[in-house]
């Protein structure tokens, strides 16, 4: 491949063959015996050997038969929701495993019939076949770079450069017109990754009961999702809008809170992170309530919730971010504004 | 306060503190048990205290101290509750057989008599949840599809799809939750045993939890159906690569080997 | 039996040769089967494994056929009121909504799609283990090397369609991998945000991704894929199979069983038999139970998040990595997530460029039909199986999390010992190989000079006790000694007896030492010179 590239003079030791497209197998310490004798099988000799072969092939075929009738029998017998104990496997699907059972062994004596056939009747004698270069001989060679030449020629692509020149700028424009076309696969991004559902005033809505939350009902220890005000499973855009604005919500004693802005973030020591892990968007949920960290199960990205849910362990980039949350006059939790950074995976504009 | 762990281990001690404890439960008692607990029965519930503080005095207070005011090697135990007793002695995680990062659970060293003695006695040294009812935590109550999603928004990040249990942080776990009683999922829920966040019935009411455990009761109930076969544990795409591995390939490289090989000669003679 | 069947076909059934003429005169078939009907190919184990995974790939065609007319390629949500009692009433997309009903409702269904992902799961095992094969006796040189290219292109598609292929039921699990996908692109530097809009159709996870996964699974990667099969097949045929060294076997030459009957019936029965056994382990295993995983929700997870073992090297990848974020004028460069996304390819790359490496090192330009035994290419070897023992603990890293709960270690105790093999596991497997291939070297050498040993003891007149070695038959010999034994190139002074300084290149110097390091002392075991085996076999024959 890079023969090109290096030229051979510069290599006064080449491997002892060199470039020589033939070899002689001949290092060797002594010389070829060459293929040792066929000796015949016990089929080949022993006609009831070979009855006995020819009986088990046709035994695997005329089980394969039975067997694709049992398939049939199985799928119009077998209710399709049928559970049914087989040990040890548990309980399972009768039809899966009646069909699978009936097709797995029809198709496999099939094979094995024909194999044993091949195996054991079919002459085992080795044949010996020769080799031709792959390369063609240098006549050969010779032939089609002239015939290629004189096409070549006679085209006058050499010769006539403006063609060549238009040609080649056509066929590398052309396919531009494919590219652009792919521009309608989406929108542009715009700050769309920027903001989530959450404004000043959203209520947190319990995911649990689909209900506001008041402090009280938030023990030190406990685990709550939230979603924004308004946000229904039925919206059509309830997918996209929680994939961004999936919010944890947690207690802990205002003294255990390392971080001065987390705590003020908070509400009497009720915090609200992104559910959504800053390395690639899991779900991050894993909230280990008497050491305060966050574990990802998806990369094991941790997150210590007690101090401004810094990364501490695994592929995360950066803090999840946190929601400004206070208390409405009705008594309710409510953010105070969207997340202040872009929640989810780092993207290139994010800064 | 060395004074007072030097007098710890005097013959009279246990007797003050359980004074001092009775005293305090009954003011605490007075104060905050709601009205339906404090209508029971006065004298058989101050007997089971009475037989909860002795097994609490040999089986728990090395580590939670005799007050059940939590030392270097356990955590306080004051307004944990009945149900967290119930919880982690009825699963025999408590009492431990060592600390560490996790507790493992294993066959309950107390009859459910002694438990619910044991249970009375810590609740009686500050308010807590109280052990749930069959009504409560009854599977059959329960919305099995309604749990189901539940469970994946609550649970199934620790516990697994099919409540196998996963890997937290420094080698502590979740557990599988196959064979857990109903009752014991319910007051794990309600009070966060060892790294479990709790789940309180004020952010996660009853009826979620019934659905819950109805959920996973039907999903980890020993004949509950797995159509296509073999579960391989129902831990996910590495199970079934190994599988595939091993029992797919190995058995096609197998027959290949059949295939392949030359077929036995017959013998000279 | 078949070789008297064919006169008496022609006298009684014309029949069938009939149609042979017919086709013959309008396609050349006589010219077409005249060197291929009778096509030589070698017996051995190790070369069917491109079967497994060809057979493999067709079953998956014919399974994955059946499994469009039932399912549904579409975000739209619906309600589900199926038989699946677990999820009635919850909401979900058509496409989980229809997988649902090809395995609860579809007379069969469940069984063909888990043949269809069960031999997925087989076919990428096979191709990777097929392509090991190929590695490790090296079948990839000269001519075969755009084969090997071809066949790594198969693997890499392989990988992704089943990606794809996994990710389209839209359940918990394959939701949680696409949304991997997306955090994944959007790591890409100055485009990362704008690929993401343009897959998903907008923001995650939209309405469109399963759709155009759809078209991508089930047509553009298989149709660029079949394409490849046939090429690589063709090439098969056309440069005859490869064969391990052995008495009366040449370069020039191929030993084996004619394709008719020997290989239609076995090569064909194979394919039988690889259909029967997925077949067999789609009855008794499940695999992929999406019922249990719910339908996707981005707000929810579910632990044991990994994708197919395929995959799990690159989830390994990604879990090892330390969170590298670098921030600055006003951009983010997400290493965290780039790093591995980078290495990914990269591991994958290095084995496949591998031979064209050898072959410019080596310079050798022969052409190879004869296969090395692994022992006889320690390098290589050596090369090879630190690739694996790469490939083998980044699947350990991308299972922490069960090998943490199975073994009762600590996922970060894990996650440290994956980080620090990463970069020592390899180099040591490498010494390791290299050092037991020169032992196996060493022991054909002294098998050779010494004969078997054949646990006869003999007393000798002195009182000698010795073990009778029997010297090994001239095929035996034959076979430890066919293979070649390259000598190191050398760049030779570089100024020459006369004082002119040649210039050598920079490359050509590297070119040596990477010869040296293949070929030089310490990298092969000498075999036996002739003087050194006549003086053994003609003299004392015992020792």
């Amino acid at each position: 491949m890079s023969s090109q590239d290096t030229p051979e003079e510069n290599l006064p030791a080449e491997p002892p063959h060199g470039t020589d497209a033939e070899i002689a197998p001949s290092d060797a310490l002594v010389p070829d015996p060459g293929l040792p004798p066929h000796l015949p099988r016990r089929q080949d000799i022993d006609e009831r050997a070979a009855k006995r072969s020819e009986r088990a092939v046709a035994g695997l075929f005329t089980l394969s038969m039975l067997a694709t009738i049992g398939f049939i029998a199985g799928f119009v017998a077998i209710d399709v929701d049928k559970i049914i104990y087989v040990w040890p496997i548990g309980h399972i699907s009768a039809l899966n495993f009646t069909l699978g059972c009936t097709l797995g062994i029809a198709l496999f004596a099939i094979g094995a019939g024909a194999v044993h056939w091949a195996r054991t009747l079919m002459s085992d004698e080795e044949v010996v076949d020769e080799r031709h270069p792959i390369e063609a001989p240098p006549e050969v060679r010779q032939r089609v770079i002239q015939d290629f030449r004189k096409g070549a020629g006679e085209s006058q692509f050499g010769r006539r450069k403006l063609i060549r020149n238009t040609m080649f700028g056509a066929l590398a424009l052309v396919p531009l017109s494919g590219v652009v076309l792919l521009r309608d696969l989406g929108p542009l991004p715009g700050d769309k990754l920027r903001h989530t559902l959450w404004a000043k005033g959203k209520l947190l809505i319990n995911q649990n009961t689909n209900e506001p939350m008041k402090p009280s009902d938030i023990t030190v220890g406990s685990l709550t999702f939230a979603k924004p005000d308004g946000l229904e499973e039925t919206a059509e855009d309830f997918q996209e809008q929680i994939a961004k604005a999936a919010l944890m919500i947690v207690r802990l004693e205002p003294e255990d809170i390392k971080d001065k802005r987390e705590l003020e973030w908070g509400h009497e020591g009720i915090v609200a992170f992104s559910k959504i892990c800053t390395h690639v968007g899991c779900p991050i949920s894993l909230y280990e309530q008497q050491t305060h960290h966050v574990l990802c199960p998806c990369h094991q990205s941790t997150f210590d919730l007690a101090d401004g849910a810094r990364v501490i362990f695994g592929p995360a980039g950066h803090a999840l971010p946190q929601l400004r949350i206070s208390v409405n006059s009705d008594g309710y939790l409510e953010a105070l504004g969207d997340f202040t950074e872009p929640v989810g995976p780092s993207f290139w504009e994010r800064g | 306060m060395k004074k007072l762990s030097v007098r710890r281990r005097h013959p009279l001690a246990a007797l003050v503190v359980l004074l001092f404890a009775l005293a305090a439960t009954g003011g605490l008692y007075a104060a905050f048990a709601p009205a339906k607990t404090a209508q029971a029965d006065s004298s058989s519930q101050s007997i089971a205290i009475e037989e909860g503080k002795k097994l609490y005095a040999t089986g728990c207070s090395s580590c939670h101290g005799p007050g059940g005011q939590g030392s270097t090697d356990g955590p306080s135990l004051v307004g944990v509750g009945a149900a967290a007793v119930d919880f982690q002695v009825g699963t025999g995680r408590m009492p431990a057989q060592q600390p560490g990062a996790q507790v493992p659970k294993k066959q309950p060293i107390y009859t459910q008599a002694q438990i619910d003695q044991l249970a009375a006695y810590i609740a009686s040294l500050g308010p807590g949840p109280g052990i749930p009812s069959k009504k409560q935590y009854d599977p059959k109550g329960g919305d099995i599809a309604a749990g189901g999603e539940l469970f994946r928004t609550n649970c199934a990040q620790c516990h697994n799809f099919a409540g196998e249990g996963g890997a937290l942080t420094d080698g502590k776990y979740a557990p599988s939750l196959r064979g857990v009683d109903p009752k014991h999922i319910y007051e794990a829920m309600l009070t966060g045993p060892q790294q479990m966040p709790t789940f309180p019935d004020t952010t996660m009411p009853e009826k979620a939890k019934r659905d819950i455990i109805a959920y996973v009761n039907d999903t980890t109930r020993a004949d509950n159906p797995n159509p296509g076969g073999f579960s391989l544990g129902r831990l996910g795409p590495v199970t079934e690569g190994l599988f595939g591995w091993i029992f797919g390939l190995g058995a096609l490289i197998a027959t290949a080997v059949w295939v392949a090989a030359r077929t036995a000669k017959a013998r000279k003679s | 039996m078949s070789t008297n069947d064919n006169p008496k076909s022609r006298e009684k059934a014309p029949a069938g040769q009939k149609a042979a003429d017919w086709a013959d005169g309008r396609v050349g078939l006589y010219n077409l089967a005249k060197s291929n009907l009778r096509k030589i190919f070698p017996d051995h184990w190790s070369f069917m494994l491109g079967e497994i995974c060809l057979y493999s790939f067709i079953i998956i065609i014919l399974t994955g056929v059946y499994l469009t007319l039932f399912f549904k390629p579409s975000m739209g949500e619906v309600v589900y009121h199926g038989s699946y009692v677990p999820l009635q009433g919850v909401r979900m997309s058509e496409a989980y909504e229809s997988t649902l009903n090809i395995s609860f409702d579809v007379r069969g269904g469940l069984l063909v799609r888990q043949i269809h992902h069960w031999a997925a799961i087989v076919f990428v095992a096979g191709m990777l283990v097929h392509m090991m094969r190929v590695f490790f006796t090296g079948a990839f040189r000269k001519p075969r090397e755009i084969n090997w290219t071809f066949g790594f292109l198969l693997l890499v598609m392989g990988m992704f369609d089943g990606f794809l292929g996994y990710s389209l039921p839209d359940d918990l699990l394959s939701g949680t991998g696409i949304r991997f996908m997306e955090g994944a692109v959007l790591s890409v530097p100055i485009v990362g945000t704008y690929l993401s809009f343009f897959l998903f159709g907008g923001q995650f996870p939209g309405f469109d991704v399963v759709p155009r996964f759809f078209t991508i699974h089930i047509l553009l990667l298989p149709g660029i894929m079949l394409g490849l099969v046939v090429a690589h097949l063709i090439l098969v045929v056309y440069h005859k199979h490869t064969q391990f060294p052995g008495p009366g076997k040449t370069n020039k030459n191929v030993v084996g069983m004619p394709l008719m009957p020997v290989y239609m019936a076995k090569a064909g029965g194979f394919f039988f038999v690889v259909f029967g056994v997925i077949t067999l382990l789609s009855a008794i295993a499940t695999v992929n139970p999406i019922w249990a995983y719910g339908p996707y929700r981005p707000d929810q997870v579910s632990t044991d998040a990994q994708p197919d073992w395929y995959m799990g090297f690159s989830e390994g990848l990604i879990r090892i990595m330390p969170g590298w974020e670098i921030n600055f004028a006003g951009h983010t460069l997400v290493l965290g997530v780039f790093i591995p996304l980078i290495v990914f390819p990269l591991v994958l790359t290095a084995i496949a460029v591998y031979p064209f490496i050898e072959s410019w090192v080596t310079g050798d330009k022969r052409e190879h039909h004869l296969l090395d035994r692994p022992r006889n290419a320690p390098t290589r070897t050596g090369l090879g199986v630190a690739w694996i023992s790469l490939y083998l603990i980044l699947l350990v890293g991308g299972g922490n999390d069960l090998f943490a709960t199975h073994f009762h270690l600590s996922i970060n105790a894990i996650t440290w010992v994956v980080r620090v093999s990463f970069f020592v596991l390899p180099p040591v497997a490498f010494i390791i190989t290299k050092r037991i291939c020169l032992g196996l070297q060493r022991r054909d050498r002294e098998k050779v000079l010494h004969g078997r040993e054949t646990g006869v003891i003999k007393r000798l007149p002195h009182g000698e006790f010795i073990e009778v070695h029997e010297p090994l038959p001239q095929g035996k010999v034959f076979e430890l000694t066919a293979h070649d034994q390259p000598k190191p190139l050398e760049i030779g002074a570089e100024v020459d007896e006369n004082g002119v300084v040649r210039k050598v290149k920079r490359t050509q110097k590297v070119r040596a030492k990477l010869s040296q390091a293949f070929y030089g002392e310490g990298s092969q075991i000498p075999k036996p010179t002739p003087q050194e085996h006549e003086e053994i076999t003609s003299g004392h024959g015992h020792h």
